[in-house]
This record gives structure tokens, sequence and C-alpha cells, in this order.
């Protein structure tokens, strides 16, 4: 992606979301009519990050690590058990009415499925014009229709196929009707959870290659959310690889796939099948031991030192943070939330 | 797909709908530039009200692509759930015979001298359980009344009864499953268990005592019993398709564009909750027509002078031996109209279950 | 020269729908002989999966129906044989893996009375050696503590587990082939790691033959010894897997390669391949490619490619032979190879 000195450095300044200690616990429930409290699922546990403007944040993990949990509380459809969630200052973990609804013209979302995110009953044009009837301020009515058109033009759907319906499209060209729909209120920031992996490969970098040609047109900054590392890889600026609720290791996309400094980081990339049978720098494999333990019932301290190969006494019993560690230079040097953290040898080597 | 190739679009042509040909929707033709071309559709960034951000032009790679029209790209098989089903039942005889059966019942249900001259409540005793004569083809009842007239005229309390109480229920029980669905909580708790109580009811008894004590005898007491009745099984359905309903994600992408309540559940959750509903309903028709000719028979349902098939049965059970033709006319007309609105109900079931395509 | 492992030979397979006849899988041969990997690589609506059922002889009919080929196994033809002859072959001598295996696994019963059951119905087996097997199967999959595990319903495990057990069923009766249809494809990461892993040590121990059916250029880099491509219910490549990434000879092996995002390193911009998969309600004419391809001429429209032998680089003869279905294949080769010098 071409970016040229200037825009990068406008992009580490004007931080737009400012994440704080984001938690969300579901209650575990037992009873008919009266429901008692069990437990909870930790789904998101002190979670910490921000989004500057044009940027792309990736967030990698594993299912069930909440990585969609998290996307579905920046666009407040679920409100946050703890944390804050700041947009231009203003905290919209508590906003509701008529202040959310304004908040929500700027933080918006594109879904995974491109079959079930589009309502079958409805023509192309009430789909992707239904924003501007949610915020008539944003269109006046008689230009609404130009307006759909003009959108369907951005994303490269021919703009007179208004009145067709979702079925009549195929899966890329859907996925480009809810990305229409996403950007017509001409949002800061797009929340897009898991917007290719329903796609064929093929198709898959069509979406991908618009994503970011309407990142540097509009100057959308993204959440993009994705357990497919490679293109997380392709799409962000920064990375934050999430396991069991908590982000395990933050940086640029070179700190993390090339640097990785979190043993999970190393078993996840090392794990990532290469399209070539002889790839030319490829660390050898970690088989992780085990499965990921249930949420619900997290290991203490440090949540990975089930399945860890460096784990000692001390990682169950302390918290490790997200902290750059100390004694790493260079490019390991970034957000580690590890006790042990280091390169491993042999990827240098 | 001889369709003229317009190189601005070559990879985005949307897929002809595969019955309407390709040329279908307008969409055939290149686009006019001047009217949708990027000039035309810049105009004065109307998205954003405020100063232009730009053009919104892009310059994206596959439009400077010369490239060819597509050929048929991958069509998801169907037209629309709708549409698919008006085109299986209009080929399942099924529906056709019960179809025809139901127009022509609600037909004399409104003008019943259409095809009955007579009066159903004149008698002439000195008839009274005669057999069939000329101009009465079904015979005579125990007052001497002409068992034809009286049968067609009993259409109109039956078909009254049926759709009265179906639309009834269904209305009242979509609304109230239908919001314990979407809202769920302590409302949707304490709905279920109301609901479970109705369900409780035995429908005979219930009948029994709660229309006794009613005096008037006017279908109405009978609708509103059957409704009270009814609405549970309507409200279990809906609520059901509302919850399945509600987790799709284009109720989610409404929801996070800011759409009230309201329109959430009116223009993307009912359309598409909706025929499973249906389904119940036409179905249910059915057997309140024959509940209603049940509570008749017993003496709860309808009260004479009204004229019921349920109630002509009930007072022809005693001469079943030397009158079987005032038993038989009426029991046919009610067992027909039954049947051919459960025919209705299992074609539109069928019609509309995806799975069973 | 003996008879292969597997040997599918021009195999047609159509639908009946209601808007037409949807021709799935179009003259499609591919071989596997014992010991090999054969990947089978698609997008959806490919026909891979479709072929796979036709061989196994699970293809829902209708509205599938089987028109043509033939499908030899140790060179006796599965689709002339009698039903009851085939159906021993299919419990014994080769199995199948889903992708999803809980729906695979009967709910209800506990995982080691599931595989017991195969040892007790197929060898005969007293209930009690079958058991003793059974536990023996689950330890050789490595799941934890089999002994205890076996008395386990299917949802009590993990994906990861579960998928193991697919293995074990279909591993049971020792079969000459699996046929694995997208096996990791509901699997994260480091699963399908370990999942790919398992299965690769267990075909080099019993020798087996494996037909590796996938959607994902990365997992069959690693495991496959060839492959075949499959596009709009054709074959468009086959080719010793070395030589399918290094040098591929069909314009759609290339755009596939070239569109998939590399974790190994940030990539410019992707290519991507224009347009998106033909219906198989409509194929386009000629080459079902062509309207997709960079390369189309005039000739790909009109005239259908027929599988193209193409001279395989280095080592590859042994792993029998190279085909393309592009009328330019010398072409696409050409332009590679003046690139890579």
């Amino acid at each position: 992606m071409p970016s040229t000195p200037s825009m990068s450095e406008s992009r580490t300044t004007e931080p737009v979301l400012e994440v704080r200690d984001l938690a969300k616990h579901y209650p575990l429930t037992r009873g008919v009519l009266v429901k008692r409290r069990i437990g909870a699922v930790r789904a998101v546990d002190t979670v910490s990050f921000a989004l500057r403007r044009g940027e792309t944040l990736g967030i990698v993990g594993e299912s069930g690590c909440g990585k969609s949990t998290v996307a579905k509380l920046l666009v407040s459809l679920e409100r946050p058990t703890a944390g804050t969630i700041h947009y231009r200052g203003e905290d919209i973990a508590r906003l509701s009415g008529r202040a959310l609804r304004a908040v929500r013209r700027n933080i918006q979302m594109v879904f995974q499925d491109p079959y079930t995110s589009l309502n079958p009953r409805m023509t192309v044009g009430d789909i992707v014009g239904e924003p501007f009837e949610i915020h008539p301020e944003v269109a006046p009515k008689g230009d609404r229709r130009r307006a759909v058109q003009e959108l369907l033009d951005v994303v490269g759907l021919n703009p007179e196929h208004i009145n067709r319906y979702p079925h009549q499209f195929s899966g890329g060209q859907r996925q480009r009707i809810g990305i229409a729909r996403g950007l017509a209120l001409r949002p800061e920031i797009i929340v897009a959870d898991e917007p290719v992996s329903a796609l064929d490969v093929s198709v898959q970098a069509q979406v991908v290659n618009l994503m970011e040609s309407l990142q540097d047109e509009f100057d959308l900054s993204y959440i993009f959310i994705a357990h497919d590392l490679s293109v997380v890889r392709h799409i962000s600026d920064r990375v934050a690889v999430m396991y069991l609720g908590r982000f395990a290791e933050t940086g640029t996309g070179r700190e993390i796939y090339d640097h990785p400094t979190h043993p999970y980081t190393q078993a996840l990339l090392s794990a990532v099948p290469v399209p070539d049978p002889e790839p030319r720098t490829r660390p050898p494999r970690i088989l992780l031991a085990g499965d990921v333990p249930s949420p619900a019932n997290p290991p203490s301290g440090c949540r990975f030192r089930t399945r860890c190969w460096k784990a000692q006494d001390r990682c169950a019993t302390e918290v490790p943070v997200l902290a750059v560690p100390t004694g790493l230079a260079g490019p390991a040097a970034h957000a580690s939330a590890c006790h042990f953290a280091e390169e491993r040898a042999e990827v240098r080597a | 797909m001889p369709e003229p190739f317009d190189p601005r679009y070559d990879m985005t042509e949307a897929i002809a709908p595969a019955g309407g040909g390709g040329g279908g929707g307008g969409g055939g033709g290149p686009v006019d530039p001047a009217a949708s071309g990027p000039q035309a559709l810049k105009g004065g960034s109307i998205l954003n009200g405020g100063p232009p951000r730009g053009p919104w032009r892009l310059p994206l790679p596959w439009r400077k692509e010369p490239g060819r029209r597509l050929g048929g790209p991958a069509a998801p098989t169907g037209r629309g759930l709708w549409t698919d089903a008006w085109h299986d039942l209009r080929r399942n005889p099924i529906f056709i015979v019960s179809a025809l059966i139901i127009l022509f019942l609600v037909v004399i249900a409104i003008w019943p001298q259409l095809i009955a001259s007579g009066n159903p409540y004149h008698g002439d005793l000195a008839k009274a359980q005669d057999g069939p004569a000329p101009g009465h083809p079904f015979g005579y009842d125990l007052q001497g009344r002409d068992v034809y007239t009286r049968t067609v005229y009993g259409a109109r309390a039956s078909i009254t009864v049926g759709i009265c109480a179906t639309l009834g229920a269904a209305l009242l029980g979509s609304a109230l499953g239908g919001l314990a669905g979407y809202f769920g909580g302590w409302w949707d708790a304490l709905l279920s268990r109301i609901a479970d109580v109705f369900f409780g009811i035995p429908i005979l008894l219930g009948g029994l005592v709660f229309l006794s004590v009613v005096t008037s005898g006017s279908v109405w007491p009978v609708v509103g019993f059957i409704v009270l009745l009814g609405w549970p099984q309507i409200s279990r359905i809906a609520r059901g398709s509302v919850v399945t309903v509600k987790e799709h994600d284009y109720v989610q992408a409404a929801r996070v564009l800011g759409a009230s309540s309201g329109r959430t559940l009116l223009r993307h959750i009912a359309p598409n909750a909706v025929a499973p509903v249906i389904v119940v309903a036409t179905i249910a028709l059915g057997t309140y027509i024959s509940l209603e000719a049940t509570l008749s028979f017993l003496g709860v349902g309808l009260k004479p002078p009204t004229v019921s098939w349920g109630i002509d049965i009930s007072s022809a059970a005693a001469q079943i031996r030397n009158a079987p033709h005032m038993l038989l006319w009426p029991a046919g007309a009610l067992s027909i109209t039954v049947l051919a609105f459960i025919m209705l109900g299992d074609a539109v079931r069928d019609a509309l279950d995806p799975k069973l395509r | 020269m003996a008879a292969r492992l597997l040997d599918v030979r021009d195999l047609r397979v159509e639908f009946r729908t209601r808007d037409g006849i949807a021709e799935a899988v179009g003259g499609v041969s591919y071989a596997v002989d014992a010991g090999r990997t054969l990947a089978v690589l698609g997008e959806s609506g490919s026909g891979k999966s479709v072929t796979a059922q036709a061989i196994m002889g699970i293809l829902d009919s209708p509205p599938g129906r089987i028109t043509g080929g033939q499908v030899l196994f140790q060179g006796r033809d599965l689709l002339t044989m009698g039903a009851e002859e085939r159906r021993r072959i299919r419990g014994a001598a080769m199995a199948m893996i889903f992708q999803d295996a809980l729906s695979a696994l009967n709910p209800v019963v506990p995982v080691g009375a599931q595989l017991a059951e195969m040892y007790e119905v197929h060898l005969g087996m007293s209930r009690k050696d079958a058991r003793r097997r059974a536990v023996e199967l689950m330890d050789r999959v490595r799941i934890p503590a089999a002994a205890q595990r076996a008395g386990d319903y299917p949802h009590q495990f993990s994906g990861g587990m579960r998928q193991r057990i697919m293995i074990a069923m279909a591993m049971a009766l020792e079969p000459d082939l699996i046929i694995a249809d997208e096996p990791t494809t509901a699997l994260d990461v480091t699963v399908q790691a370990q999942v790919m892993e398992l299965l690769a040590e267990l075909r080099r121990e019993y020798a087996m033959g494996l037909v590796l059916i996938t959607h994902d250029l990365g997992v069959v880099a690693d495991v496959a010894d060839t492959i075949a491509v499959m596009y709009a219910g054709r074959i468009v490549e086959t080719a010793p897997v070395r030589d399918l990434y290094r040098r591929p000879a069909h314009p759609y092996t290339r755009g596939l390669l070239d569109s998939v995002p590399r974790v190994d390193h940030r990539g410019e911009r992707l290519y991507a391949i224009k347009g998106a998969p033909p219906s198989p309600l409509a194929l386009p004419s000629g080459c079902p490619f062509h309207p997709r391809c960079p390369r189309a001429q005039e000739v790909c429209r009109v005239e259908r490619p027929p599988l193209y032998e193409v001279p395989a680089a280095g080592a590859a003869p042994a792993s029998g032979g190279r085909t393309s279905a592009c009328h330019f294949w010398k072409d696409e080769l050409d332009a590679l190879d003046a690139v890579n010098v």
C-alpha cells in the first residue's frame, strides 16, 4: 500500500478512538423465572488500545478469544461490563438515545457473512439507503437515490442494479453492498469483523483491495478483526494478538510477524500454513499442547500458561502486563504480555 | 449473455434473475455516462453535507483493466421466499383444489342466496324429517326446514368464526410473542408462563365453563373464546421465529446504524419472521372451525336462531337412525371445509419450508 | 503397470434443479497411488466435494446423478459393481473424513462405543476386545487420557479432539484410501496444524492413499505430493506440488497463488482475479475460466481446452504427469520463467 511519509506521520498523531480496560462478562445463570448467577464468561478482560486516524488496527485470535465481542462493544451492540471507549473525548460506552445515535454515524461495521448481513426482503437501494432514512440529516430526501447510486459506484457495483435483491448477487458483490451501507454515513471508523473469511480465495483479494482503496479515499480508520493472520498482516498497520479475552501482544505488523516475543504469537505464526512447499524463511513449527481453556474458568495469572512451554510458578500467580519488556531492543521492543518475553532464537538463524 | 460490453463494470454485473433472462431489470444496456457517470454522481457531495471530502471516483485498478463481461457468476438458486413459494403453490394440485373450495365457501358465506333461494328459518312441520324431494335435494329437518338451505347458510357462521378467530389469535399471538422474542427478559419469561397456563386449560372443559355463562347467541363470544385459547400457540411460534431472525446480521446491522426498535421490528424482523406464523395460522383455521362446531354441538357455542352446522349436527344426532340425511349434509360440509383449510395450510407450509426444496 | 489405488476417469455428475440441469462435475480424472497424497484444490462450487461424494457413493440422488465415467478402485470400477459389494469396500477399504465432525458423529452414543461398533460390526470382535481396540485407537490419534474419555459424548470434546475421533473412525479398519473433505477448515490454526500432522503421520505409517480436498493453498503445500486444481466442475491443472507453486501452468492457478496474502512477508497490493466463479447452471462456452482470464483469446471462448501434457520439472516424473487445461499453457510458463530469470 502506498503511504507517503507525511501520511504515516499524521497517522501517529491523532487518536480517534481510545479504549481503556474494556471488559465484558456474560453472566451464567441458572433457573427459569428467578435467575441465580452462578458465574460469568469473561469474554473480554482489560483490553486497552488506541486507534489513530487513517490507521488499521488488526485484531487476530482463534475462535472464542473474544475478538468479535470487542467488535460488538465498539459499535455499541453490547454494553461493556467495565472500562471506557472514548471517541473524540466522549465515553460512548455511557451514551444512549440521541447522543448514541449521533456517535453511531461515525463508527460503522462490516459483517462477516454476506449472506445473512443483508435483509433478503429489501432491495439493494433500500439496504444502502436505510442509513439515510435513520439519519435524515445526512442526505436530503430528494438526493437519496442519487447518493445510493454514488455509493454503489464507489464500491464497484453497477448503480443501475439499485432495484435488485441481495440473492441476485454473488458473495463478493454482497460484501460490497455491506461495505456501501457501512460507508453511507461517511463514518470515521469502520469495524470489520471477519469481512473476507466467508469469501472464496479469488474474491477475497478483491474485497481486501477495495477496503484499502476506500481507506485512502475517505481517510478511514479500520479495526480489522480476523482469524486469518495472513490477511491481517496484509491490511494492518498495527496488530493485536488476542488470547482468551486479553491482548497477548501488540505492535506494528513487522514487530508482530517478524519479531514476536510472546510464546502464543510465536506458536500461532509457526502454525500458519504458507502457500509454498519450500518457504525461504520459516521457523520450525511449535505444536501447542491441549486446547484453549474455557473463558468461564480462565487460568489464574497468565491465561496462556496452561499451554506454554515457558511457564514457571510466577506465571500462575502474577498477571503479566501488556508493556514493552525491559531488556529487548529494536523491533523486538514492543508491548508483550509475557514475563519471559523474548524472540525465538530459530527465527533469527 | 449477449449484453453490451461496459468496461467500467466488467466485474460487477449483478446476476440477472434466472427466470427473467439475462437482459432483465434494465441492467442490460450500457450505463449512460451522462446520467450516472462520475461527474454526474459526484455532484455536490450529498453524503457529507459539508464541503466535499475529495472525489468519489476512485482509481480502482479493476476499472482500468480492459476486460469483458462475465459469463454467469455463481447464482444462488431461488428468487426470494415468497416468489418461490408462489411458484410452488401454483403447480400444487392440493393447493388449487383447496383454494377453489375455500373461495366457493367464502362466496356462499357472503351471498348464500346465490345458490339457495329458500329461507333457512322457514319450517313446515308436516314435512319434518322427510327425505329428499324435488327442489329440496337434502330433505327436511325436525322442524321441517330445508336442510340444503340451512347447510348453505351454515357456512357463514363457520367461516366467520374460523377467519375472525384466526385473525384475532394470529394478531394477538404474534404481537405478544414477537415482542417477547425481541425484548426478552422478564417480559418474555412472564409471557411464556402465562401462555403455559392457557395451554394447560382443556379446551372443551374451558369452553363448557366459559361459554355456559354467555347468553348471547352471536358468533363473537365463541370467537373471543377461541382467540383466548388459540393465541399461546401462535405466540410460541412467533417468539421462536423472532428469536431466530433477531440473531441475523442484518438486524445487528440496523442496530449499528441506529435504527429504532420499531423500525427494526417492522422492517427487518416482521417480514422475515412471519412465514411460520402464516403456516400455523392456516392450519389452525381448520381446527377452529371444527372447534366451533364441537362447542355448538355441546350447546355452549352458537345458539339458535343462528344457523350453524354444529347446531344442526347436534339436533340431528338424536335422529341418526330414522333420518340420517339430517346429519350427513351439515357434517359433510363441515368435514370438507375443515379439510380444505388444513390442506391449504399443509400446502403453504411445504411451499414456505426451504428445507423441503 | 500395476493398477492404481484410485483412478477416476472422466467422471460426470449433474444435478437436476428447478432452474435446469447443473453440470457439477464435467469430466474429472485424477488418480492416487498407495502411500501418496493427492490434494484437490478448488473454491466453493468447483465440484471438488461432489466428486468425492460420487467416489464414495454417498451422493445425494436425486437431485444428483452420475452420468458418465469410471471410478476404478484397485482396478475395479465402483460404479458398475453391486450395491452390497460396494458397501463392503466402502466400509473396509476406503473411508471418509468430513469437515464437520460434530454432525458426523452420533450425538447420543459415547465415542468409545461408536469406535468399538466398527470393530464389532466389521470384524466380528467381542464387545470387550472391541472396547480395548477403541481405546488403543483413541490413544493412537493422541487423545489424552483415552481410557477415561472413551465414555464421553461427542459434544464434550473440543473441535480438534472431535476431528481426531473422526480420523480414528476412518482409520479403524485400516483402509487403503482415505478421502478427507476440508478436514481442518473448521479448526483454529494451532489445532489445524496438529490435525494435519496427525493425518500425514498416519498416512505414512499405514501407507494409505490420501485424497485431501481443500480450498486452502497453504494447508496442502506441506502435505501433498500432487495437486489437482478444480474450477467450474473440471480439472484445470494437475501437477506435482513443487511445480504447481513454482511454475503454475494455468492462469487460474497463477491467479489464486497471487491473490492469497501471505503471513511470511507483507506484499504489495494483492492481485485479484476479476469477477466471480460461474454458476454451474450457466457455464461459459469454451474454457469456463475465459471470462475472468487475463490471457483469454477468441479461441478460449469457442473451444474447450483439452488437458494438455506439460513437461514436469526436475524429479517429478515419478509422481505422474503434469497437465494443464489452458490453450496457452506454454505462454503462461514462458511468461513466468521470463520473470523469474
